[in-house]
C-alpha cells in the first residue's frame, strides 16, 4: 500500500495558499494577530475610541507593532534600543509577528530586512547610535530599491567616548539617505509614528522606507501617558503588487522583472538612468507630505503662532520647550513653539509661513552640531534672527531655565 | 479648468539633461475624478480628451504597454487587454512596442521591437515619436522613464495608471482599471467625434519590430542578423557590447 505523503504547500508572502485547486478555509487559532480584526487606516489612526494607559516608550512601540499588522522583525540588541525590540519578541511569542529574530549585526540586519522588504512583506527593524552607523550603507540603499520598511531609532552618543547617553547627532546622517524620517516627541508619539509610517511608506506612490527616531532614555525608558485604541484591530496587510517596484516573487511569472532588476546592474545601465532613479527617490518622498498631513495632523504643530519669539524643535527638544513656553507665559512673556514632526520630507513651506512674523526664532537641540539650525536656515529668508541652540549632547538634559536664558535673557551661545 | 496645482509646466521637451521631478517642483498628484494635464488638476474627462488629441493629431502615435499589461499573470491583467486594443484601434497609424521587463538591454536594444526604462529616449528617437501611452508599467520605472523622455525627446508622454497617477506625464489619470480604459477609447471616439481630424487615415495597427510584422502580416520575415565584430585586443567584447539577456 502506497504510503501518504505530505503535500508540499506554497504560499505567497502573504502566507495565502497557491494553488490550482480550491483554497480549504482556513483554520485560525483565535490568538494574536488571527483574533484582531483588519480595519481602515483611517479609523485605527484617527477615529478608534483611545483609552489613556501609563506606560514607557518601548512598550507604546510595541503597542504599535501590535496593531500594525507586521509580518517579520529582525534586528541586533544596542542600547537604549534592546529593550523595545525584546518587547517586540513578546509579540511574537503571543502570535503577533509570523519570525522574529536576532541578526549577527547591524549590518546583516539592515541587509535581511532589504530582503524581507523586497519579498513584499511588512518589516520591522530598530538600532541606536553606533547600530545606525554600522548599518547606514545598507539603510541607505533602501530608498531606491523602494523597500517600506520601518526603522525605529532610538538616538544616543555615537562619539568617541564611549557612552550610552541620548544625544540625537545620528539624525544628521540618515537625512540624506532618502528615507522618510519622523522625530517623536514623547510616548504617545512613539505609539502613533510607527503606525502612520506603515501606512505612508507603503502608498504605491510612495513606495518608501520610514524611520520614526525617538531620543532613547528620555522617551524609551520614561513613562508617560499613552492614548491607544483597543488591541482588537490592526492595519490592513501590506499591498505589496500595487508598490511602485515589482516584488521578489518566484511564483508568478514573468520572474525575471522583479530578479534583474537594474538595480542590480548600475554599470550597465546609463548615468542618466541612475540619476533619474534618485530624483524619483526624492520625488516619492515629497509625495508622502499629503498623507503625511492627513495622519499627523500636519508636518508641524504650532503653539502660540502670533508670538514674536518662536522656539522651533524637534523629538524631545519639544517637550522641554513646551515647559519653557508654560514657564515664559507664567512670567508674562509671549513665546511660540514649533514642533517639527517630519525631518524627511521636511515642512520648508510650514516654517516659511509660520516663522514669517517672528523676530527672534530659537532652536534647542540634543546635538552638538545643530542640524535642525541648520535645516531651518536653509528654507527661511532672514536668518539672522536664528539663534542656534542651546544644544546639550553627550547625555546631558536640557534644562528649561537654559532655554529660558535663550528665550528671554537674550543668550546666544 | 482648477486653478489647483505648481506653477511649474510639464510639457514635451526636450527639457534638456536632468529635468527635475515634478512631484520635486510642487505637482501634486490627481484625486479619484481628476487627472493631470501639465502639471495642472483638471477633471478626469479634460485630461483624457487632451490626451487623446495628441495621439490622433502628432506624429507616430505608440503605445507601451509594461509588464502589468503584457503579462497574464492575474485576472486584473487579462480583463484590460480588451480595451487596451480597443483604445490602439481608434488611433489611425498607432504603434505597440511593449517594455516586457526592466531588465537593462544596453547596448543592443531593438529600438522596433521594445522600449527600455533604461534608454527610453532611443526608441522615441528612433520610430520618431511625438506622442505615447505608458500603460501596465510599475509606478517607479513610469516615473523614471517619463522624465529621460521629457529631457531628450518631443514626445508628448500620457501615463494611464492603475494606481495614483504620474506627475512627470503631460497628461495622466489615476486608478486606471479595464473601465477607465474603455473611457478612454469612447474620449478619443468623441474627440474625433467632435471634429479633430487624425494625422493618420484608415483603421489599424502598424507593425514594429520584426516579430510584430511577422506575427501581424503572416509575412515570412527572419530576424535579422547581428554584425559581429571580432576585433584584437581587449576591443571585441567592448563593441559588441554584454548580452544581458544571456543566462
Amino acid at each position: 500500500m502506497a504510503e501518504t505523503l505530505e503535500e508540499d504547500v506554497k504560499t505567497n508572502p502573504q502566507g495565502d495558499v497557491i494553488s490550482a485547486a480550491p483554497t480549504p478555509p482556513k483554520v485560525e487559532t483565535e490568538k494574536g494577530a488571527a483574533a484582531q480584526r483588519v480595519v481602515d487606516p483611517d479609523y485605527l489612526i484617527l477615529q478608534a475610541p483611545r483609552e489613556k494607559t501609563f506606560i514607557t516608550g518601548s512598550e507604546a512601540a510595541k503597542e504599535a507593532i501590535r496593531r500594525s499588522n507586521v509580518d517579520i522583525a529582525i534586528s541586533y540588541p544596542i542600547t537604549p534600543q534592546s529593550e523595545t525590540m525584546q518587547q517586540v519578541g513578546y509579540l511574537y511569542a503571543e502570535g503577533y509577528l509570523k519570525d522574529y529574530y536576532r541578526a549577527e549585526e547591524e549590518y546583516g540586519v539592515m541587509s535581511a530586512i532589504a530582503g524581507a522588504s523586497r519579498s513584499g512583506v511588512r518589516c520591522l527593524t530598530a538600532t541606536a547610535g553606533p547600530g545606525l552607523m554600522r548599518g547606514i550603507e545598507a539603510i541607505a540603499s533602501w530608498p531606491g530599491a523602494r523597500t517600506p520598511a520601518m526603522l525605529l531609532v532610538m538616538c544616543r552618543v555615537i562619539n568617541t567616548p564611549l557612552a550610552i547617553q541620548p544625544d540625537n547627532i545620528e539624525l544628521s546622517y540618515l537625512l540624506n539617505t532618502g528615507l522618510i524620517v519622523l522625530h517623536a516627541e514623547n510616548q504617545q508619539d512613539f505609539y502613533d509614528y510607527p503606525i502612520i509610517g506603515y501606512m505612508v511608506g507603503e502608498k504605491p506612490e510612495v513606495t518608501l522606507p520610514v524611520a520614526v527616531a525617538v531620543d532613547g532614555f528620555f522617551v524609551t525608558h520614561a513613562r508617560g501617558w499613552v492614548r491607544l485604541p483597543s488591541a482588537d484591530i490592526k492595519l490592513p496587510p501590506r499591498a505589496c503588487y500595487h508598490e511602485a517596484v515589482p516584488m521578489m516573487d518566484n511564483e508568478n511569472p514573468p520572474i525575471r522583472i522583479s530578479r534583474d532588476a537594474p538595480i542590480q546592474k548600475s554599470n550597465f545601465i546609463s548615468y542618466q538612468m541612475h540619476a533619474s532613479w534618485q530624483q524619483e527617490t526624492w520625488a516619492a518622498a515629497e509625495r508622502s507630505r499629503k498623507w503625511l498631513k492627513r495622519w499627523l495632523g500636519g508636518l508641524v504643530e504650532v503653539v502660540n503662532p502670533t508670538a514674536k519669539t518662536m522656539i522651533v524643535a524637534s523629538g524631545a527638544a519639544v517637550s522641554q520647550s513646551r515647559e519653557a513656553v508654560r514657564q515664559a507665559t507664567e512670567q508674562g512673556s509671549d513665546i511660540g513653539l514649533i514642533k517639527v514632526k517630519s525631518l524627511r520630507p521636511f515642512p520648508h513651506q510650514e516654517l516659511i509661513e509660520a516663522l514669517d512674523h517672528a523676530e527672534k526664532i530659537v532652536i534647542p537641540e540634543f546635538n552638538y552640531p545643530g542640524w535642525l539650525a541648520k535645516e531651518v536656515k536653509n528654507v527661511i529668508p532672514r536668518t539672522e534672527r536664528v539663534i542656534s541652540g542651546p544644544r546639550v549632547f553627550g547625555g546631558m538634559s536640557m534644562p528649561t531655565e537654559l532655554l529660558l536664558e535663550y528665550v528671554l535673557e537674550g543668550k546666544k551661545h | 479648468m482648477s486653478l489647483k496645482g505648481s506653477a511649474y509646466a510639464v510639457l514635451p521637451g526636450p527639457e534638456g539633461l536632468l529635468p527635475p521631478s515634478a512631484s520635486v517642483m510642487g505637482v501634486v498628484l490627481p484625486e479619484e475624478g481628476e487627472g493631470l494635464l501639465e502639471g495642472r488638476i483638471v477633471s478626469e474627462d479634460e485630461s483624457m480628451e487632451a490626451a487623446a488629441i495628441a495621439l490622433l493629431t502628432r506624429k507616430n502615435p505608440t503605445l507601451f504597454p509594461g509588464p502589468l499589461m503584457i503579462w497574464g499573470w492575474t485576472e486584473h491583467t487579462r480583463e484590460k487587454s480588451s480595451p487596451f486594443f480597443e483604445i490602439a484601434h481608434e488611433i489611425p497609424g498607432v504603434r505597440i512596442i511593449p517594455m516586457p521587463d526592466y531588465r537593462p538591454i544596453y547596448p543592443k536594444i531593438d529600438p522596433e521591437a521594445v522600449i527600455n526604462p533604461c534608454h527610453p529616449n532611443l526608441t522615441i528617437w528612433h520610430n520618431k515619436i511625438e506622442a505615447c501611452i505608458l500603460v501596465g508599467l510599475h509606478c517607479h520605472f513610469a516615473n523614471v522613464t517619463l522624465k529621460m523622455i521629457r529631457a531628450g525627446t518631443n514626445c508628448y508622454t500620457i501615463a494611464l495608471c492603475a494606481e495614483a497617477g504620474h506627475e512627470d506625464a503631460m497628461a495622466s489619470v489615476p486608478n486606471v482599471g479595464a473601465e477607465k480604459l474603455y473611457k478612454f477609447a469612447e474620449a478619443l471616439r468623441r474627440v474625433k467625434r467632435n471634429g479633430v481630424k487624425p494625422l493618420y487615415q484608415g483603421h489599424g495597427i502598424i507593425p514594429s519590430g520584426w516579430a510584430q510584422q511577422a506575427h501581424l502580416t503572416g509575412a515570412d520575415i527572419e530576424r535579422p542578423q547581428e554584425e559581429v565584430h571580432v576585433g584584437h585586443g581587449l576591443s571585441h567584447e567592448l563593441e559588441r557590447g554584454l548580452d544581458e539577456n544571456e543566462e
